[in-house]
Order: structure tokens, then C-alpha cells, then sequence
């Protein structure tokens, strides 16, 4: 059950320029929260910025109730999250969500992400990992500078592909090209994927024509995070013109199964 | 101290409701607080037959507000009845359905329904800004709101309310339409339409291009509504539009409102509605004021 809370800030880390890991102190987020789940945050207690952001769980430390979080600087509200200071209280609600990720039948793990995509699967990785599933884990970024949590994710992988658009930095070319080998060599029987909508989209058409259960991380924009505005709206498989039928990523997300929405 | 009310004939606690469609049918909100702590719930707009709601994107921010065109997507009254109206029955609290339609029929078979069932009152939605039938269309004249609200008039014994658009040349004269058909409140204001535009894509941000415009940046508009409509007619008014506080709260009760409504506020933090029964009764001990009704439209004109 989701709470509102105030968890204080205890580390701060840049991972580059403009990202930012957050770790605060919300033991009562953390005993129940599951990969895949998120948080909002509220920045300000004026009323601008309005709403709240939501925001990705990077990792859950359980045994020091510590929830981390990773999150870009994209606009004022993460401006002025990016402002706080260590010890300072941030005013989360959390955790927020329903569908989340499922990899208990599963024992070949594929996991996609791509850019800012790659934080909330952390989480699932070392879950995964920690229940002796194969868990290989294909990353992909624009260049160089902008790869991110590599030792982390060797950490908690059987193997790690990283690529890079450019070819700057380790492969060159797209994560999912590296995943597509993988299942033409049989070697996954499940894909978890988070990432840029094109991304998102190329993994659910691969999912769906070689039928490989695939479950993806969907953003849009939220009003509340309850499932109280039905903001966030996605197209369901079985909507049509003529009938229209949507699920939203708070109340049924964010993690859906691929075949079970159209995005 | 008596914070206790008693608008368009249904009894309640204390003045404070949530709005239609910041609230849905309260389950997600009991999670945080017990509901039983609030003067009414006004559901989610609900229809006589399930909605789908608009294209996303739906929602977006602005100064201090949000804009909304979710197009009322519901499950539709039988739906409520059997699975919402239960849940919404366990709490003390008065229970208001938000009830919107396409035409005068669909309006008059809906209510003809929600006369049945176990709740307190309606308030009818002759203002969403987000559908192209119904709604706003009727809610935009005089004509228009007089007689959708007769006809439903006929068919309701139940408390009713009229939800008005803000978006008219005169708000005062809409409410007027209200009471002469025989309804026994009105309520507002609801959204202000509004656009937002992408600047880099050169679109508006809203798959429908256009939607409402709630929270803080409107109050001001409709606490000057309110005042508007309280002098022009005598029935209550349920007041609305920006609200995140009992200061707010209390400047609508001045300006001529009985009750009032937390819409988007409910969105920032999901205790303003309670936080805001605190905050009446703080002005209220402060001010030394016996009777939260004593306050209502007792604002001083300069």
C-alpha cells in the first residue's frame, strides 16, 4: 500500500552533469516496494512546480530500509530536486504502481534498456540474479558520454552487452540487435524492457513475432500516480478506432505485457 | 463550534468535498485517510453507459495548474451501483454522483437511475470542456442549462446541483437558469479551457489540443464567479477552483460559497482535503466564529 512520507536525503551522487542518484531513508517504501514500481515526488511545497514527478526506483535496500532513485535534470522540477541537500526531506509518495516486474517462471532473462530507461531495471536485475537466473543484460547509449552504471549492472548479470549508437564506447549499434542474436541462439525465454518509446516499440514487435513472453516499463504523463485522474492513458491491443480502449500506466503499469497494449 | 452544514438539503460534517474527477470513487484516497472525515464525495463524472475517455497525452502542467482532457472515461452508472456506490456506502460521508450525458434523454435516463439508488444527491455536469456532445454544449446558455435541468428536475426527488462552466460571458445568468428549473444548487466553477503548446514540435501538448485549466492559477477567477453567483441567486453554492487550503477554503465561503470542493489539490497531496477541515476550524478558533455558516458571503464590498 502506497504512503506519503517524508524520507531524508542521506547521499547524493552525480553520476554526470545533469544525473543525479538520490539515496534517502524510506523503510516503509522499501519493505514494499517490488522492480518495477515507482515514486512521486513532490519538489516544491509551493504550488510551482504543480504536480508531483514521477520517478523510477533504481534499488531498495532492505536491510537499511534506503530506497535509491536516479533521475535526469530535464526541467524545473528536476532543477530544483537536483538543489536538495544531504539531510534535507523529500516529500515522496511511494510505492506507486501495480504492474510490476515477473520473472519467477522464467530462467533465461534478457533485459533491454536503453538511455535514462536502464535505471528502473537495476532493481529486477538483482532480483533475478539473487534467485540464480540466467540474467543477461543488453544496455544501449547514445556515445561515450553517456553510459552510465556499468559496474552495477555487471554486478547483477551473467553478462553484459553495452553498445553505444556512435560506436564511442564498447559495441556500436543498438542493445536490441545484440538481444535479437541472443534469441536466435535460443538463449532467452523472457525480455524486460525499458527505454525510448523506439526502442520499446522495436522489442515488442521482436517479442511478438518470435512469441517470447516480454514485459515493458512505460512512462506518460501523470496527473496524480493513483489511478485517481486516468492521465496517463496507453491504448490497449484489443482498442480500435471505432472502440477505443485504454488502461493507464499508474493503476495497470507501469510494466505491461508487451502484447497487451499498443504504444 | 459547529463546522456541521446542511446544502441543497444534504447534511454534512463540515463544508469540505472533493471535486469530480480528483477523487474517482474514493478507494484510492482511503488508502491515506479515513473518508469518513469529509463533508461529501462528489464521484468521478459517471454516465449511463462506460466512456473510453480521449487520445493521451491527457494531462499536462502549468503555472500553479494542470490542464486535463480526459474526456470522461467511467464505468458507466450500473457499473457504479454495483461495485463503486458499496465501498463509497462504508464510510459517513454524504455521497454525491457527478452525472454527465450526450443529450437530454441520456441525462434524464441516468438520473432516472441514480434516483434509485442509495445516494445523497447529484450533481449534474453541464460544463466538462473535454466532449464534443453534451456537457459544456448545454451548459453555455441560459436556454441550454434551463432545460436539461428541468427535464431532469422531473425525474429526480433527490438533492440536485448543477455543475457551470466558467467558460460563458455570464456566469450569474447560467446559475439563474439553474434555479428557475427548479434545482436546489449549483456548483462551480469547473475547468477553465486552455491550451498548451510545444514549442520545439509546434503542437499543443494535449492530444486534444485543448483542455481545462484547474488548480491554484484559476482561484482567483472563481472565487469572483462565486461572488457573481451569489448575488444572483438564493439557492447554496458549492464552491470550487483552486483550493488547496483552509485560507482558501475559507475565502470562497466569504465570497458567497456554502461548501466547497478540493479538485487538483488532492493531486499535490492526497491529505489536502482533511488538511483543509483543519484549516476552517484554525480560522474558525482564531476568529472566534461559533457557526462555520455565519461566514458565508459576509465579504465587505470596498
Amino acid at each position: 500500500m502506497s504512503q506519503l512520507l517524508l524520507a531524508e536525503l542521506v547521499k547524493k551522487e552525480q553520476l554526470k552533469p545533469d544525473i543525479f542518484k538520490y539515496s534517502v531513508k524510506a523503510p516503509n517504501i522499501v519493505k514494499e516496494a517490488k522492480p518495477g514500481h515507482f515514486i512521486e515526488i513532490r519538489v516544491s511545497e509551493q504550488t510551482e512546480p504543480f504536480l508531483r514527478r514521477p520517478i523510477s526506483i533504481h534499488k531498495l535496500d532492505r536491510e537499511n530500509g534506503i530506497l535509491e532513485f536516479i533521475f535526469q535534470v530535464k526541467g524545473k522540477g528536476t532543477d530544483i530536486l537536483a538543489k536538495k541537500e544531504i539531510g534535507s526531506q523529500i516529500d515522496i509518495i511511494g510505492p506507486l504502481g501495480y504492474g510490476t516486474f515477473q520473472f519467477d517462471e522464467y530462467t533465461n532473462l534478457a533485459i533491454l534498456g536503453g538511455g535514462i530507461g536502464v535505471f528502473p531495471l537495476y532493481e529486477l536485475a538483482k532480483n533475478a540474479k539473487e534467485s540464480n537466473k540466467n540474467v543477461n543484460i543488453y544496455l544501449g547509449f547514445r556515445s561515450k558520454d553517456f553510459v552510465v552504471l556499468e559496474e552495477e549492472f555487471k554486478d547483477v548479470s551473467n553478462k553484459l552487452v553495452i553498445t553505444t549508437d556512435d560506436g564511442s564506447y564498447a559495441e556500436k549499434g543498438f542493445a536490441i540487435n545484440y538481444l535479437e542474436k541472443d534469441i536466435e541462439e535460443g538463449k532467452v525465454d523472457s525480455i524486460y524492457a525499458c527505454g525510448p518509446l523506439p526502442m520499446l516499440k522495436a522489442v515488442q514487435k521482436l517479442a511478438l513475432e518470435k512469441d517470447i513472453p516480454c514485459q515493458i516499463s512505460l512512462e506518460e504523463k501523470m496527473g496524480c500516480g493513483l489511478g485517481v485522474c486516468l492521465g496517463c492513458a496507453v491504448k490497449t491491443a484489443k482498442s480500435s478506432k471505432e472502440a477505443p480502449e485504454y488502461w493507464h500506466v499508474c493503476k495497470a503499469g507501469p510494466v505491461f505485457n508487451a502484447k497487451d497494449v499498443e504504444i | 463550534m459547529n463546522t456541521k452544514i446542511n446544502f441543497a438539503g444534504i447534511e454534512m460534517k463540515n463544508p469540505v468535498t472533493v471535486a469530480s474527477g480528483t477523487f474517482g470513487y474514493g478507494r484510492e484516497y482511503s488508502n491515506f485517510f479515513d473518508l469518513s472525515k469529509l463533508g461529501g464525495i462528489i464521484t468521478k463524472g459517471t454516465s449511463l453507459k462506460p466512456r473510453n475517455g480521449n487520445k493521451p497525452s491527457r494531462v499536462c502542467e502549468t503555472a500553479s495548474g494542470m490542464l486535463n482532457s480526459i474526456g470522461l472515461q467511467n464505468p458507466g452508472v450500473e457499473y457504479f451501483a454495483e461495485n463503486d456506490l458499496p465501498f463509497l456506502r462504508k464510510f459517513d460521508t454524504a455521497i454525491i454522483v457527478n452525472a454527465c450525458g450526450s443529450s437530454i434523454d441520456e441525462y434524464v435516463e441516468l438520473c432516472r437511475i441514480l434516483n434509485t439508488l442509495d445516494i445523497d444527491g447529484v450533481e449534474l455536469n453541464l460544463s466538462c470542456p473535454n466532449v464534443k456532445a453534451g456537457c459544456m454544449a448545454f451548459g453555455n446558455t441560459y436556454e441550454g442549462v434551463k432545460q436539461v435541468t428541468s427535464e431532469v428536475r422531473k425525474v429526480l426527488d433527490k438533492p440536485l446541483i448543477v455543475k457551470l462552466t466558467p467558460n460563458v460571458t455570464d456566469i450569474a445568468s447560467i446559475a439563474k437558469a439553474v434555479e428557475d428549473a427548479g434545482a436546489d444548487g449549483v456548483s462551480l466553477i469547473n475547468t477553465l479551457l486552455a491550451m498548451k503548446i510545444d514549442i520545439d514540435k509546434r503542437r499543443p501538448v494535449l492530444a486534444n489540443n485543448t483542455g481545462g485549466l484547474s488548480g491554484p492559477a484559476i482561484k482567483p477567477v472563481a472565487v469572483r464567479m462565486v461572488y457573481q453567483v451569489a448575488q444572483a441567486v438564493n439557492i447554496p453554492i458549492l464552491g470550487m477552483g483552486g483550493i488547496i487550503n483552509g485560507d482558501d477554503a475559507i475565502e470562497f465561503m466569504l465570497a458567497g460559497a456554502n461548501a466547497i470542493s478540493i479538485g487538483a489539490g488532492n493531486f499535490i497531496n492526497p491529505y489536502t482535503s482533511v488538511n483543509t477541515v483543519i484549516g476552517i476550524e484554525n480560522y474558525m478558533k482564531k476568529h472566534n466564529i461559533e457557526d462555520i455558516n455565519d461566514i458565508v458571503g459576509t465579504v465587505q464590498m470596498n
